[in-house]
C-alpha cells in the first residue's frame, strides 16, 4: 500500500500558538514507516502538543500534516475517522475509562468498528491483553485496581485494539520503577518487531532513548533542531542539545543502553 | 482494482480456488461473513493476501482452525510468524468476574452497610473536632473561602429563589382564593398565604433549591478532589481538609440560607398579595395591614429557625458524599446524585418533625 518512499508522517511548516505564546514556528519533521522515533526536548518545548497534532486531536495554526500520504487539512470527517483508526495513542495518565473494566475498555473501539459476534470480540480484546504481557485475570479488573505499570500496559492494549500502523506514546515510562520501565521498553521493541508498527514516543527517559528509539528528534527554539540516531545526536554541537545530554545521568544511560544493545 | 483485491473474495479460476483479500481489522466482518462458504471449502485453496494484522489473524484462526496443516497455501513467512504469535497468546476462555454465593453476598452487603455507618459516624466526629479546634483557634478560619460561599451559594442564588418563591406564593393564593371566594371569606387569604409561606413553603423551597444547586456542587467538587488525591495532598501538607473544604461551606451556608429564606418569604408574600389584588380585590395596603395585625411574628421565626438546620444538613450530606467517593468518573456522578436525593429527603423529614414539635408546643 505504501511504498518505501512515501513517508508515514510529514509535518511541514507547522506553527502552533497558545494565546501569545508561540510553541512551534515553521517546524518540519518527516517520519518514515517502521521508524521508532523519540521526541525529546526541554519542558515546554511542545512535544506533547506535537504528538496530539499528529494524532489529529489538535489542529496547528499554520502548516500541513500529512499522514499515510494524505494531507489532512482538506479531508472529510469520514476520511479523518478512518485515519484516526490507523493510529493508536497512549495518553500520559492512561486515560482508561474508569467505569469499564479492562476487557470492556479494549472492546469499546472494536465493538463500534464493526458488528462482530460478542465471543469473537472478547477473544480479540483478550489477545491484546496477552500481547502487552498482562495476565488474562487482569481482564475483569477496573483501571483503578491496576498498578501503575499494569495501567500503562493496559493503555497500550487499548491503543492497539484496532491494530494501528502508527502508535503514539506520551511519556510511556514516566512514573515506572526502573525494572518496569525496562520491561516496558522491551515490550515496545517486541511489538514493533512483530506487528509492523511505527512508534512515536515523547520521553524524558534516557534509557528508553538509547534502547527503544532508532531516530531522535530534538525539539528546541520552536523547531526540530536535529533528527538523528542517538549516537549522532549526543555528538551534536548545538548548545541546547549539548546542555540536554551533558550530565552524569545521560552518560550512565549511554553505557547501560549500548551495553543492552550488544547483549 | 487494488481496492477489489483488498476486499475478501473467493474466486474460481482455471479450476483453482483463489482467496483474495487482506486479513486486516478493516475486513473482519467480511471474513466472518465468508466463513460459511469457506466451511464447505474446496480442497485446494490458494491465498492471495498482502497484509495481515493480529485481529485479522484471529479471524483466520477462527475460520481455518489451529492446525497449520489445515491452513490454505500462500502464507508468507512473516504471516506465519504472526499466526504463531497469535496462536501462542490466544485464549478462548474469557475470565468472568468472581461472583459471591448468596450467603457471602449477604455478608458482604451487611459489612459494607456497617462500614458506611462507621464512615458516617467518623465524618460527624471529624466535623465536630474540626469545629472545636476552630473555636479554640478562630484565626485558622478561612475567611476568604467563607465569603466565596456567601457569594456563590447565597448572592448568586437570589434571582432564581426570588422568582420561584414569588410564583409559589401566587399559586397558593390563587388556589386558596378560589375556595375562600365561595364562602365570601376573601380576606382570610392573608392568613392562608402568610401561614403556609412563612412557616413551611419559604424555608422548604429555599432549602430544596440550594440542595440542588449548591449541595450537588459540593459533592462533585469534593469527590473529584478525593479521586485526584487532592484531599490526601492537603493532609500531607499538614492541613485539615475540613478547615479548607467543609467548615467555610458550613458556616457560609448557615448564614446564607436564612437570608435566602427571608428573601423567599418576602417574594412569596408579594406574589400572594398580587393575586389577592387581581382575583379577590384585596388591595395591597389592606393585605399588608392585615398581615401585621393578624399574623403573629412567631410564624416568621418558626420558619427562620429551620433554615440553619437545613443548611447544616445540605452541607454535611454533600460534603460527606464527596469525601466517601472512591474510584473514577462514575463515582462522582453517583455521589452527586446521592447527595441531592439524601439532602432533600432529610430536609423534608426534619421539616415534618419540626411541624409536629411546634404544633405540640402550641406555637
Amino acid at each position: 500500500m505504501h511504498t518505501a518512499k512515501t513517508p508515514l508522517v510529514e509535518l511541514k511548516n507547522i506553527t502552533t500558538q497558545f494565546g501569545s505564546q508561540l510553541v512551534h514556528q515553521n517546524l518540519n519533521l518527516t517520519i518514515e514507516r517502521g521508524e521508532r522515533l523519540a521526541l525529546v526536548g526541554g519542558s515546554g518545548s511542545g512535544k506533547s502538543v506535537l504528538l496530539s497534532e499528529v494524532a489529529l486531536l489538535k489542529t496547528p495554526q499554520a502548516g500541513s500534516v500529512t499522514l499515510f500520504g494524505q494531507a489532512t487539512a482538506q479531508l472529510s470527517t469520514t476520511k479523518l475517522i478512518q485515519l484516526r483508526k490507523k493510529m493508536g495513542i497512549m495518553f500520559q495518565q492512561g486515560a482508561m475509562f474508569t467505569s469499564l473494566n479492562l476487557l470492556e475498555n479494549i472492546m469499546l473501539p472494536l465493538r463500534e468498528h464493526q458488528r462482530l459476534p460478542e465471543q469473537f470480540l472478547k477473544e480479540l480484546a483478550l489477545l491484546k491483553i496477552k500481547l502487552v504481557g498482562l495476565p488474562a485475570s487482569a481482564a475483569t479488573k477496573l483501571p483503578q485496581e491496576l498498578s501503575g505499570g499494569m495501567l500503562k500496559r493496559a493503555a497500550v492494549a487499548r491503543a492497539l485494539a484496532l491494530d494501528p500502523n502508527l502508535l503514539l506514546l506520551d511519556e510511556p515510562t514516566a512514573g515506572l520503577d526502573p525494572a518496569s520501565a525496562s520491561a516496558f521498553d522491551d515490550l515496545l521493541l517486541e511489538l514493533h518487531a512483530t506487528l509492523d508498527l511505527t512508534l512515536i514516543l515523547v520521553t524524558h527517559d534516557l534509557d528508553s532513548l538509547w534502547r527503544v528509539s532508532n531516530q531522535v528528534a530534538f525539539l528546541g527554539e520552536k523547531q526540530v533542531l536535529c533528527k538523528a540516531p542517538m549516537e549522532e545526536l549526543t555528538m551534536h554541537s548545538h548548545p541546547a542539545i549539548k546542555h540536554y545530554f551533558a550530565n552524569t545521568r545521560a552518560a550512565g544511560a549511554r553505557t547501560r543502553g549500548t551495553g543492552a544493545n550488544q547483549g | 482494482m487494488q481496492e477489489k483485491r483488498q476486499r475478501p473474495s473467493l474466486l474460481l479460476t482455471d479450476g483453482n480456488y483463489l482467496l483474495y483479500g487482506d486479513w486486516t481489522t478493516a475486513y473482519l466482518k467480511q471474513w466472518l461473513d465468508l466463513q460459511p462458504s469457506l466451511a464447505a471449502r474446496p480442497k485446494e485453496l490458494q491465498l492471495i493476501t498482502k497484509a495481515m494484522d493480529t485481529n485479522g489473524a484471529m479471524a483466520f484462526l477462527h475460520i481455518f482452525g489451529d492446525q497449520p496443516s489445515h491452513w490454505p497455501k500462500g502464507l508468507t513467512a512473516t504471516q506465519k510468524q504472526l499466526l504463531d504469535l497469535v496462536l501462542k497468546e490466544r485464549e478462548t476462555t474469557i475470565p468472568e468476574p468472581a461472583r459471591l454465593n448468596w450467603l457471602a453476598d449477604i455478608g458482604f452487603r451487611v459489612s459494607q452497610f456497617s462500614g458506611h455507618g462507621a464512615q458516617l459516624l467518623s465524618f460527624i466526629g471529624q466535623l465536630f473536632t474540626a469545629l472545636y479546634t476552630l473555636l479554640c483557634n478562630p484565626r485558622q478560619f478561612k475567611f476568604k473561602l467563607f465569603l466565596d460561599v456567601i457569594q456563590r451559594d447565597g448572592l448568586h442564588a437570589v434571582p432564581i429563589i426570588a422568582l420561584l418563591a414569588f410564583l409559589l406564593g401566587a399559586v397558593v393564593a390563587w388556589q386558596g382564593g378560589l375556595q375562600l371566594k365561595t364562602y365570601g371569606a376573601n380576606v382570610f387569604i392573608v392568613e392562608l398565604v402568610a401561614l403556609t409561606h412563612l412557616r413551611e413553603l419559604g424555608p422548604l423551597i429555599t432549602a430544596i433549591l440550594v440542595a440542588g444547586r449548591s449541595g450537588s456542587a459540593y459533592a462533585a467538587q469534593l469527590a473529584t478532589m478525593n479521586i485526584n488525591q487532592e484531599i490526601l495532598a492537603l493532609r500531607s501538607l499538614g492541613q485539615n481538609p475540613f478547615d479548607w473544604l467543609i467548615l467555610p461551606k458550613l458556616l457560609g451556608l448557615v448564614i446564607a440560607l436564612p437570608l435566602l429564606t427571608l428573601l423567599a418569604d418576602l417574594a412569596g408574600l408579594l406574589g400572594g398579595s398580587l393575586v389577592a389584588h387581581l382575583q379577590l380585590e384585596i388591595s395591597p395596603t389592606l393585605f399588608w395591614q392585615r398581615l401585621s395585625k393578624e399574623v403573629s411574628i412567631s410564624h416568621f421565626f418558626i420558619g427562620m429557625i429551620k433554615a440553619p438546620v437545613f443548611a447544616i444538613i445540605i452541607v454535611s450530606v454533600g460534603c460527606m458524599q464527596g469525601m466517601l467517593a472512591r474510584g473514577g468518573a462514575d463515582a462522582v456522578g453517583v455521589r452527586t446524585t446521592r447527595s441531592v436525593v439524601q439532602a432533600i429527603f432529610l430536609v423534608i423529614i426534619i421539616d415534618a418533625i419540626f411541624s409536629v414539635i411546634f404544633s405540640d408546643a402550641g406555637w
